[in-house]
């Protein structure tokens, strides 16, 4: 079991972030952290938090198999998501999914073979206003139809990076993983990265376009009868 | 069968443009409302001064007086749930509850993107109210750019002396951590997510005893949805009447509803409580062309389904309660008389199967059996004895579980089974294509 310094250095920032006493707090953190080093959850990674908090192996294995990020094999640098929920699926999601399926030859939870690609169905990634959508790293593509996600993973095939529709420009899935731990995006694009699209800002357009505001409020008035405050 | 197609998007009457009331909505389109030096210029942090010339308690009275409730879905009245939590002197804890999943909402994400200052001002402010000194935000660990935008908000609020020690020289401090989760729904679910917040599986607990007692830690604890919170700074600014007179009886406020499916233009769009769904359509623009409204969920998956009768409902609290749903998260996915009933139900218990955490048997087991009935209804090798079967199921299954995500996998079937019987008879009956080959799907 061998963590190089900053990944030390990163699980006691990450420890120090919880009350004094409540360091298992720091669990589903330090589980991304050990991702970020090794691309999934390995025997190693295990063994570390276990160690760093206190607890068994068997303890850490408990948690680390219940949450679906967590990846059990080596994943890939690009973590493809394709939504088949209900909407989605209503607005083509399984399509698209079957079409990356039979375009990266692997199937949920699977990779390619080089290590490039881990495609997954994903449940609900609360963007049913985008439908279908497609993430990669966590990172949104709307609207996507079969041949925009082929598209999408032929060019990451290709070394591009694509912009996506809402989210960050795109790091690795070990990039991503050290700041699921809970440490900022160090790029400045990242906090950047466009919130919006067309659905984002259907009301709000809407309501602009029209004139139309909230009622007018006066931000001075006392929030309780004067009496009544002590 | 006749369809009522509209063409094209047109503009919305001017009764229904007003139902338009953007609140916690206003700053989205201004850009880079999301750093502080904007948000400030747009009243930003006001709320916050305004709050800490008060005692912790008036702030409580007060949320009592605006009829604030909770936007995750249950409701419960904000003031009386700050009021729960102990003042005894022990430590306790604000829990912002940022993980939105369930099916058919998307709400909470571009909030937290697009105005994540409005959610540390509320939460100093709730925190203020309640005396924690100590707040938790617990998103959703897909939700990766949200959590980005909170942890630079919460570095610069810092920076700015709304957090951290005596903020803004009142002897308040306050530490607020970004928490991201792992890829569980279940840990949406208030107790599921303090055990998910303190490093374990995220499975509910059983309860009495209640989080506002024995919560994070088993320390007296506070949990409100992003949502809510980020209503507040707005609420303290604009006063409890202003608030209530935007809304309905019972339902103060504003609503984002979040109109996903056959509408022209799917997206947020944030009403004064109790605008009904023909109303919000025709903001939307109207249905897609060709498509007829069939069957709709108020407010995510684990709410029960309505049909087109129901398109007059006014979408409050009180209303849609007794039109035989719930309000829930004002997730309305919108489906057309293309869309199938009997498949839609079979993918979202698929969801609930996956996110079931297995504690309870009901839950673990009923879901997983339901969804082998759909596939053998949907294969055409089912019988109208699997109607029964899936009631039956249903009243095994709710009401017989820890926590809410059981009750909620029941919702579908039963409403679907209320209203779109004749469609799960048509599979039975062979009258519509099987979806599948019930050999190839192992169904039996």
């Amino acid at each position: 079991m061998s963590y190089p310094d900053h990944i030390r250095d990163q699980a006691e920032q990450v420890m120090r972030r919880y009350p004094q006493g409540r360091e298992r707090s720091a669990l589903l953190p330090l589980l991304h952290l050990v991702q970020s080093h090794d691309g999934y959850i390995s025997e190693d990674g295990i063994a570390f938090c276990a160690e760093a908090l206190g607890l068994t192996k068997a303890q850490v294995q408990a948690v680390s198999t219940f949450y679906t990020m967590y990846k059990r094999e080596p994943a890939g640098d690009w973590l493809v998501s394709v939504c088949t929920n209900t909407l989605c699926q209503a607005k083509g999601g399984q399509k698209v999914f079957d079409a990356l399926a039979d375009d990266l030859d692997i199937g949920h939870d699977e990779s390619t073979p080089d290590g490039k690609f881990t495609l997954e169905h994903a449940e609900c990634l609360a963007a049913c206003d985008y439908a279908p959508v497609v993430t990669v790293n966590y990172e949104f593509f709307d609207n996507m139809d079969e041949a925009q996600a082929l598209e999408l993973v032929h060019q990451l095939k290709e070394g591009k990076r694509p912009i996506p529709s809402r989210g960050a420009p795109l790091c690795t899935l070990r990039e991503m993983s050290v700041q699921l731990a809970g440490f900022e995006d160090e790029r400045e694009v990242g906090l950047e990265g466009n919130a919006q699209g067309d659905a984002t800002l259907a009301g709000a357009r809407l309501a602009a376009e029209a004139g139309i505001t909230a009622p007018a409020f006066d931000p001075t008035a006392p929030l309780v009868a004067k009496e009544e405050a002590k | 069968m006749s369809r009522v197609t509209v063409p094209g998007p047109r503009r919305p009457s001017e009764d229904v443009l007003n139902k338009l009331k953007p609140v916690i909505t206003k700053r989205w389109l201004s850009p880079g409302a999301w750093r502080r030096d904007v948000y400030e210029q747009l009243d930003g942090y006001k709320a916050l001064r305004k709050a800490l010339t008060y005692e912790p308690g008036d702030l409580i009275t007060f949320m009592k007086d605006s009829g604030h409730r909770g936007r995750g879905g249950a409701g419960f009245p904000v003031g009386m749930k700050w009021q729960f939590v102990p003042d005894d002197g022990q430590e306790h804890y604000l829990v912002v509850n940022a993980d939105e999943g369930e099916p058919g909402t998307c709400k909470d994400l571009p909030l937290m993107m697009n105005d994540p200052h409005s959610v540390i001002e509320g939460i100093a402010i709730a925190s203020y109210a309640i005396k924690a000194n100590r707040a938790f935000v617990y998103v959703r660990g897909e939700a990766v750019h949200a959590a980005r935008r909170l942890r630079g908000a919460v570095a610069e609020a810092k920076e700015a002396g709304y957090l951290g020690k005596d903020i803004l020289g009142s002897g308040f401090d306050l530490e607020v951590v970004i928490h991201s989760g792992a890829g569980a729904y279940i840990c949406g679910e208030e107790t599921a997510l303090l055990d998910s917040l303190e490093g374990k599986r995220g499975q509910p607990r059983l309860r009495p005893p209640f989080p506002a007692t024995h919560g994070l830690y088993q320390k007296p604890t506070c949990i409100n949805n992003v949502g809510t919170i980020a209503a507040v700074p707005h609420i303290v600014l604009g006063g409890a009447e202003w608030w209530k007179s935007i809304g309905s009886e019972n339902s103060a406020g504003t609503m984002i509803y979040s109109l996903s499916g056959r509408v022209k233009r799917p997206g947020q769009y944030e009403c004064s409580m109790g605008t009904t769904l023909a109303e919000l359509i025709e903001l939307a623009g109207g249905m897609e062309d060709g498509h007829e409204l069939k069957f709709f969920t108020p407010g995510g998956s684990s709410t029960p389904m309505l049909s087109a009768e129901h398109v007059d409902v006014p979408l409050d609290f009180d209303n849609v309660s007794k039109a035989g749903s719930i309000l829930g998260t004002t997730a309305l996915m919108i489906f057309s008389d293309q869309d199938c009933p009997v498949v839609a139900c079979w993918r979202w218990l698929k969801f609930y199967q996956h996110e079931s955490c297995g504690k309870c048997t009901p839950c673990r087991e009923g879901n997983y059996w339901m969804v082998r009935v759909y596939e053998r209804i949907l294969s055409g090798t089912g019988t109208p004895a699997d109607l029964k079967l899936l009631t039956d199921a249903c009243r095994n299954l709710l009401g017989r579980s820890f926590c809410g995500l059981g009750d909620g996998a029941t919702s579908c079937v039963t409403s679907s089974l209320k209203y779109f019987k004749q469609d799960y008879l048509d599979y039975i009956d062979g009258h519509k294509q099987p979806l599948f080959d019930a050999v190839q799907i192992g169904a039996h």
